[in-house]
């Protein structure tokens, strides 16, 4: 190629890298350009945000209606039946309907609020801002990946409104419920949208996440190094290398299964008898789906807690005034959990007849998790330590998410351990290990998040005073549900059952359900608080004055505070130093774009 | 103009993209070839030839990468012509591929080995079909290439999207050669 023709092939790149947006920034967007097909990063941030909320209480309603039936097997609500009319025929939920709504409460919780509510707000709305890049590597196909996530919700919601009601075989599919229509009420159409929507799903996270990555390695501004990073980008990086290499793997699960369900395979299915009838399928096994879901299923649980990880560690820095104690340390922990994340999903199937060598192989690589995740704890500890912290709602939730973490991984050593996990597998205590550990931790890492980025993303502050409420009302009841839980499972009490009450030896839980039952409606009604502060603060918030309100030194706080799509209106700016210099040389921060002093000790 | 010293080392956005793609699109092969795996060593597999057509798919997605190669490298030349004859024939040859597949996918049927049937048999409809479609989704980029090199409006003559629909190409040659050597050999 001549010169010239290589100058020109090289002004492509940075055409198709930066300066693209330059020019958008000065154009006049149409509403639609603007809030609906938008390919600004920070825009596709706040539709994932808004779906994820939408999805949120959705979600979260679910539990309380199947709540109702686990706390007062006996009792009828006649109000149940003008919701939900025939699946709670005299006021009280049919089987049929509990068993749809734990798995869509399952399914629209952990894929639709805590994969892309969570990941797809804060990896699009911080890379770019965070790294230094006027947008994502491909902005065409960030705005593909939440319009490819929308339809997956459109489907999923369309799901609930077909006559033989959602899929009802748990939120981990699996066969053969999922692969023969015939299996159940629950088994029929809904399985097909839960699939298509999932598949929809995948689509939108494999998007999201290619960009995610080409951003983070390839766009970042000069003198940002990987090892200047914040730690929100380490871990959504960390976050979208799991997600693409691990969503591929069950969509191949998923198209086994949809084969299975129209064309006649046999997969997952053999020796399988409906009202004594031999159906035809041979030399199918269901193990095999279990082995391709759960090499997504666990990453997942990582897809999920990494982000929050990660903004919690900026949060506790910024809110304490300290550097993140052991950067280095806290990139490798982040590393060694994501290799370990691909390497221990068996640890879910210790029941299904595994190897027990194979076992024992799994339980040793599940413990190993507990290493890179102590150190994680250990630095956050250190971090906040004789810390002047400000104990804004942000900095109790990320305190909060500390506190559920160790709580929650310390009841996964126990599941790890196969000859443990026998006895408590499917029970009780599962549902309170996962649930403290991936669902109120990774939630309080995104109420974090949220709070502290607010002004970030529109202009104000959210209100403060129902924060505060939101935060002790909700730390308190997550534990007050869920700390009990364990003990029902230790004595045995099983998930996903109807009616406990039939069995003499769970009926002593009667009161305990009970009193759950109560306390998760009122933690409910309290995330409705954060709702309506949410987005009565987007409109009526007190208005930011200052680019910077929290004092932080990371690029997001040198944009205007209403900044345009290509984020900063001149130069981009250029990175001199890490990003948790606070409190260093008698100085409260030094920004990273602050050139280093002639005698400063660099990081 | 220091900074953009260092932008001109970067590998274009779009080109990174791609290689995550691909990474992806193999770790779902990996899946499906890891569960055929799994399932060859239980009772019931039951081991049969590949139809012979399968053989010729192969010699002409092989063909088809060297044209997609040479388009390129007519384009970087501003040879047009050339190249529009090339991508043209690429896109041709990827939807006779697709043809032999399916010619392989009756010629199984018509064997007894119906996509119902024996679970080894199935994965073959199944891994080959689904790498179908990824050859048929290069073809509609080929076409889309296509289709700007007839646009006079505005010419960039950027090479970027000829090279990433290349790149796309050359993989799913290279993944279709892995997946043939795969099932001739675990049978």
């Amino acid at each position: 190629m001549s010169n010239e023709a290589t100058l020109h092939s090289q002004q492509e790149v940075m055409h198709g890298a930066h300066d693209h947006h330059d020019h958008d920034h000065h154009h006049e967007d149409s509403f639609i350009s603007k809030y609906v097909f938008s390919m600004d990063h920070k825009m596709i941030a706040k539709q994932f945000l808004i779906t994820g909320i939408v999805w949120a209480i959705i979600g979260a309603f679910f539990s309380v209606l199947f709540r109702l039936q686990l706390g007062f097997p006996d009792a009828t609500f006649p109000w149940l039946e003008s919701i939900l009319g025939h699946w709670a025929k005299g006021g009280r939920i049919t089987a049929e309907a509990y068993y749809a709504l734990v798995t869509m409460h399952g399914t629209i919780l952990v894929f639709f609020v805590l994969t892309a509510g969570l990941s797809g707000t804060f990896s699009n709305l911080l890379i770019p801002l965070q790294v230094g890049a006027r947008d994502m590597a491909s902005p065409f196909m960030n705005c593909l990946s939440y319009w490819f996530f929308f339809l997956a919700s459109l489907v999923m919601m369309a799901s609930l409104f077909v006559q033989t009601g959602p899929a009802s075989g748990g939120w981990t599919m699996y066969p053969p419920l999922s692969a023969l229509g015939d299996a159940s009420i629950g088994s029929k159409i809904g399985v097909d949208l839960w699939l298509t929507s999932m598949a929809l799903f995948v689509v939108s996270q494999l998007l999201g996440g290619l960009n995610y990555i080409s951003t983070i390695l390839n766009m970042r501004t000069q003198g940002m190094a990987m090892t200047k990073m914040p730690l929100t980008i380490w871990s959504f990086f960390f976050t979208a290398v799991l997600g693409v290499l691990s969503f591929p793997v069950l969509l191949s699960g998923f198209i086994l299964l949809l084969m299975d369900r129209h064309a006649g395979t046999s997969f997952y299915l053999s020796d399988i008898f409906i009202a004594g009838k031999a159906l035809a399928n041979e030399g199918g096994s269901a193990i095999l789906y279990q082995h391709l879901f759960w090499f997504l299923g666990h990453p997942e649980v990582y897809i999920i807690i990494l982000p929050a990880m990660g903004m919690v560690s900026e949060v506790l820095a910024v809110s304490s005034r300290k550097p993140i104690f052991g950067y280095l340390a806290m990139i490798g922990s982040l590393f060694a959990i994501c290799i370990l994340a691909f390497l221990v999903w068996a640890h879910h199937m210790f029941v299904t007849g595994l190897n027990p060598f194979l076992g024992a192989f799994f339980v040793l690589l599940t413990l190993l998790i507990a290493v890179p995740s102590a150190i994680k704890v250990f630095n956050w500890l250190t971090t906040i330590w004789k810390g002047n912290i400000n104990f804004s709602p942000a900095a109790l939730f990320s305190i909060g998410f500390v506190s559920t973490f160790i709580s929650g991984g310390l009841t996964g050593i126990w599941l790890g351990n196969s000859s443990i996990d026998i006895h408590l597998h499917d029970t009780m205590f599962v549902i309170a290990h996962f649930h403290i550990v991936m669902g109120v931790s990774a939630f309080f890492g995104m109420f974090a998040g949220i709070y502290h980025w607010f002004p970030k993303m529109y202009g104000r502050f959210m209100n403060n005073t129902i924060g505060y409420i939101h935060f002790w009302v909700t730390m308190v009841g997550a534990y007050l549900i869920f700390w009990p839980m364990h003990y029902e499972g230790m004595a045995g009490m099983p998930r996903r059952y109807y009616d406990v009450s039939q069995w003499a030896s769970f009926k002593q839980f009667g009161g305990l359900n009970e009193f759950i039952t109560i306390v998760v409606i009122l933690v409910f009604a309290v995330q409705l608080l954060f709702v309506f502060n949410f987005f009565y603060s987007i409109f009526k918030g007190r208005k930011m004055t200052t680019e910077n309100p929290w004092k932080a030194t990371s690029l997001e706080w040198t944009t205007p505070i209403h900044a345009g799509h290509g984020n900063w209106p001149g130069e981009i700016p250029v990175v001199h130093r890490w990003a948790y210099d606070y409190s260093k040389d008698g100085r409260d921060f030094i920004p990273q774009t602050e050139p280093i002093g002639p005698n400063e000790v660099v990081h | 103009m220091h900074t953009m010293g260092i932008e001109r080392k970067k590998i274009h956005p779009h080109k990174y993209s791609l290689w995550i793609a691909m990474g992806s699109i193999t770790m779902m092969f990996i899946g499906f070839t890891s569960a055929y795996i799994v399932k060859r060593s239980q009772a019931n597999w039951l081991a049969f030839e590949l139809p012979h057509i399968f053989w010729l798919s192969t010699a002409i997605i092989l063909l088809s990468s060297l044209t997609v190669h040479l388009a390129l490298k007519q384009f970087k030349e501003r040879n047009m012509q050339r190249y529009k004859q090339l991508i043209t024939i690429t896109a041709i040859l990827g939807v006779v591929f697709a043809a032999c597949q399916w010619i392989g996918f009756v010629q199984l049927k018509n064997s007894g080995l119906p996509l119902s049937g024996p679970v080894s048999a199935s994965f073959i409809y199944v891994i080959v079909g689904v790498h179908m479609l990824h050859v048929l989704g290069g073809v509609v980029a080929l076409l889309i290439m296509f289709g700007r090199a007839y646009r006079t409006r505005v010419r960039t003559y950027s090479a970027v999207p000829i090279e990433v629909a290349a790149t796309y190409w050359h993989f799913v040659d290279i993944l279709w050669i892995y997946l043939l050597i795969f099932l001739s050999i675990a049978r």
